[in-house]
């Protein structure tokens, strides 16, 4: 086993941004606005470099697709302790289509070339909601799958999950090499500090170098704000709800 | 408090989890008993500061066996603030470096999560300091898209408007400048520092300064991270980084908090007057394309403040595509009546038929507000001390009557760089202390035309401190300024401290605002969520408090607790005290948009704002 883990990191909208929609409804304004690394990221490269501290892996790389500006979150995984990076350069349309299915076909083919024993990722983007990468990855790969992680423990050449599921928590092992996806509960991010980040490096590559196509099959017609929420109406009595709920034909 | 080496990690994080359960639910009395301070009140005050600045850890046992050793790392010069001074500095430098050929290690640390990120202004800019640095800077893709053609000055009054014609020769004569977007224009600055190889570390917020043996200034150090909200250490607990460099340029911009320390530690203000402030709160709206007038610039004075209290508006027509306006207002800090607002100021003015009229079938995208300052000629301190110097609106170079400062504050970088080049690429470093001390700087910025500007201007702002206040000031600009061009042989002083102007509330009327309609005007909280500021809420309140028990004793009791309206992020709150009697003050620091209108304004200067965890603050996009 080569004891290499590989972390994907998305860069994302910051959290606490007010989002606007693009005047003629194509997308969200992103030209200027703060980004940072996908919260779920964030966990899954935590994750990634606690093993390495524990010594049950080798190496953490840390990958992440788009423009230029992904580079910055790459810089923050390395700053968090990930060794080295690997920058998958999609640029101007090409990134305005790049959804899950395309970057699971360039994570798994990186994964392929760089030999790893475990793919790291969040569980979802805060900007798609998708929660889909993980999954067609593993699928790709056909490579067991640890979704929804709260807690991963690495028991010789297998790994115990503990997944957060709607009814309750859920148990599994899986063989190696495995997807995994993180949830909120895998652990707390450390914060990003300064002289690790003046020192590590960051490849570069084009899906083409990897053989994937990263044409889209999606395409999006529009985008629109949620409808404004309008105001409640405040009533006095239960008679009066009830006369209010009987007059817009509820019941 | 528990010290973290008696418990696993484990029951020490079950602990912690459980303190914060408490400190969410429980009533603050629970801080109380544990509080050791005596107060002399029968009422205990709720501990509401936590930050190691006020209360120190050497003393601390939560803090026992915490490893508090730093990484230090060499710079040749390194500047605090990524705003147009210090962007300004740092690309002369190494354009100095490049035409002599020397290898220089510029690094620049900036609180804000990305280059431009805190930076707010209308603005107006003066494209002077602009063409001195970067003559290309049109073939660069510099992002001043919006000369000005039209340029509107007016006096409201509540219902009407009074059109002041601008002749030539007065301050606000805006002809050959650009309305810009300051965020975008300091972005921009900032890629072309990175391109000649200047360091850039944005999400670094340069906490404390570092002093060599013999006093002079070393380096500063970034803020530690990881201390949680009562000012224990939490697992990813990390101390920050220092750097050390041979001389530090600060430019915090107005009212800096490392600038307050070194005013004192090198007595910097012994020959000055205070510096006096105002306070800008800014929207950026998308208005119907029928009303944009691209270039055109507005200012006004008058309605809604009274002729005693200094302030006015403006709104910028931009060109950039979109039918954006920039628009504002600005308060001047020495006002004295505690009930006034300056956020509800601007909401009010948003409603005048002048306006509104622009405003009508818009929608706000931003929001935000800042400091500036209006001290002028009269308020700059000395610029330099042994390993350090002064720069851009820190030390305050803002023309007051123009309401500009950018090109200034660049030109003053650029000086500081000139002074700072030959002496660190000298053969023996020739300064009586191990921080190089840079007197020349001074004295290149007295001679050039920066100084000449402010000095000129330098009576037009004090003189409104007279009966007639607004209309005798506008009469003396008019006389003193238009015709004598500022060359009369007397110097205006100021009031004094801003602080010290406000009257108690029992002496003044509270003011009756009108609520926001939520289609011009808008409330506290929508406003600050639109500024997209946000702090990682487990760490001590950067807003600190000298003595937790003088906000209810003298702030609340004797002036109606003004902070609760001067903050234009809604920060700080007088909540009724869980037991019934009595009131507290809440601090809400995750809502702070670093303006340091409060560090400014507090009558009691109790309030001390330091830096919080970097990348924390707001989220402006070309403001």
């Amino acid at each position: 086993m080569s004891g290499r883990v590989l972390v994907g990191v998305k860069r994302v909208i910051d959290y606490a941004v007010k989002i606007r929609v693009k005047p003629d409804n194509s997308g969200v304004v992103t030209d200027g606005v703060k980004h940072s690394m996908n919260p779920f990221c964030e966990i899954a490269v935590e994750e990634a470099v606690k093993l390495k501290e524990k010594k049950f892996i080798k190496e953490v790389v840390a990958v992440s697709c788009g423009p230029q500006q992904a580079q910055e979150t790459i810089r923050t995984a390395l700053a968090m302790g990930a060794d080295r990076g690997i920058h998958v350069e999609v640029t101007g349309k090409d990134y305005d289509t790049l959804g899950p299915l395309q970057v699971s076909k360039i994570f798994a083919a990186l994964a392929k070339k760089e030999d790893a024993q475990l793919l790291i990722l969040g569980k979802q983007a805060i900007d798609d909601d998708c929660n889909q990468t993980g999954q067609m990855t593993a699928a790709l790969l056909d490579w067991p799958q640890g979704t929804f992680a709260s807690e991963v423990s690495l028991e010789g050449d297998k790994i115990k999950v503990v997944r957060e599921i709607d009814g309750g928590l859920e148990t599994i092992k899986i063989n190696t090499p495995a997807v995994l996806t993180a949830d909120l509960r895998l652990n707390t991010p450390r914060y990003a500090t300064l002289p690790n980040i003046m020192k590590k490096k960051i490849a570069q590559v084009k899906p083409a170098d990897l053989g994937v196509d990263i044409t889209s099959r999606l395409e999006v017609l529009r985008v629109d704000e949620p409808p404004q929420r309008l105001a409640g109406v405040t009533v006095e009595t239960v008679d009066d709800l009830v006369a209010k709920l009987k007059e817009s034909g509820t019941i | 408090m528990f010290p973290a080496s008696r418990y696993s990690s484990k029951a020490h994080r079950c602990i912690r989890a459980l303190q914060t359960v408490q400190v969410e639910h429980a009533a603050p009395q629970l801080y109380a008993t544990l509080n050791t301070r005596r107060t002399c009140s029968s009422v205990s005050t709720p501990r509401i500061t936590t930050h190691y600045t006020v209360h120190s850890r050497d003393k601390d046992s939560r803090w026992e066996g915490v490893e508090m050793e730093r990484f230090a790392d060499e710079a040749d010069v390194v500047i605090v603030g990524g705003g147009p001074a210090g962007l300004s500095a740092a690309i002369r430098l190494k354009q100095l470096a490049n035409e002599h050929e020397k290898e220089l290690r510029v690094c620049l640390v900036e609180k804000a999560s990305q280059i431009g990120a805190h930076t707010l202004s209308g603005a107006c800019l003066e494209p002077s300091a602009l063409t001195e640095l970067i003559p290309d800077w049109k073939e660069r893709g510099a992002p001043l898209n919006t000369p000005v053609t039209e340029d509107v000055f007016s006096i409201l009054t509540e219902k009407h408007r009074i059109p002041v014609p601008i002749l030539p020769g007065l301050p606000m004569v805006n002809h050959g400048n650009y309305i810009v977007r300051l965020g975008n224009f300091v972005r921009w600055l900032g890629e072309q520092a990175e391109e000649l190889g200047v360091e850039l570390y944005p999400g670094y917020a340069a906490a404390e300064v570092l002093f060599h043996e013999d006093g002079s200034v070393k380096g500063i150090a970034t803020n530690d991270v990881g201390i949680s909200k009562d000012g224990s250490p939490k697992d990813v607990f990390e101390r920050g980084m220092e750097l050390h460099a041979k001389v530090t340029l600060f430019g915090e911009g107005c009212h800096g908090h490392l600038a307050k320390q070194l005013y004192k530690q090198f007595n910097l203000r012994e020959n000055c007057e205070p510096q006096t402030y105002a306070i800008g709160l800014k929207e950026v709206w998308a208005i119907d394309e029928k009303k944009w007038r691209p270039g055109r610039t507005e200012h006004s004075v008058g309605w809604p403040l009274n002729r005693h209290t200094y302030g006015g508006s403006f709104l910028y027509h931009l060109n950039e595509g979109e039918p954006l306006v920039a628009l504002g207002f600005v308060v001047g800090l020495d006002y004295s009546n505690p009930y006034l607002s300056p956020f509800r100021e601007f909401q009010r003015w948003k409603h005048h038929p002048f306006v509104a009229a622009t405003l009508e079938g818009g929608t706000r995208i931003a929001y935000g507000a800042r400091a500036l300052n209006e001290g002028g000629f009269q308020s700059i301190p000395k610029l330099t001390f042994p390993g350090g110097l002064l720069i851009g609106c820190s030390p305050g170079f803002m023309n007051v009557p123009k309401i500009k400062g950018t090109h200034t504050a660049m030109k003053s970088g650029m000086l500081a760089a000139e002074a700072v080049f030959p002496k660190i690429t000298a053969e023996s470093l020739d300064s009586e202390t191990t921080g190089l001390h840079a007197p020349e700087y001074a004295e290149t910025l007295k001679n050039s035309w920066v100084w000449k500007e402010l000095h000129a201007v330098r009576n037009i702002r004090p003189s409104f401190h007279n009966y007639f206040g607004l209309y005798g000031g506008m009469a003396y600009t008019g006389v003193f300024y238009w015709i004598f061009r500022g060359k009369e042989p007397w110097t205006l002083k100021h009031c004094g401290l801003d602080a010290n102007q406000l009257k108690p509330a029992k002496d003044c009327t509270p003011i009756e605002y009108p609520k926001p309609d939520g289609k011009l005007s808008f409330d506290l909280l929508s406003s600050v969520a639109l500024s997209g500021t946000n702090h990682e809420g487990d760490q001590p309140p950067h807003l600190t408090l000298k003595d937790d028990s003088v906000p209810v004793s003298r702030n609340l009791s004797i002036y109606d607790g003004p902070e609760q309206r001067f903050c234009p992020a809604g920060v700080y709150e007088y909540v009724p005290l869980e037991t019934g009697e009595g009131m507290r003050l809440q601090i809400n620091a995750q809502n702070c948009v670093h303006c340091k209108t409060c560090d400014i304004k507090d009558p009691s200067q109790n309030i001390n704002w330091v830096v919080p965890e970097g990348g924390g603050g707001p989220a402006y996009n070309g403001m």
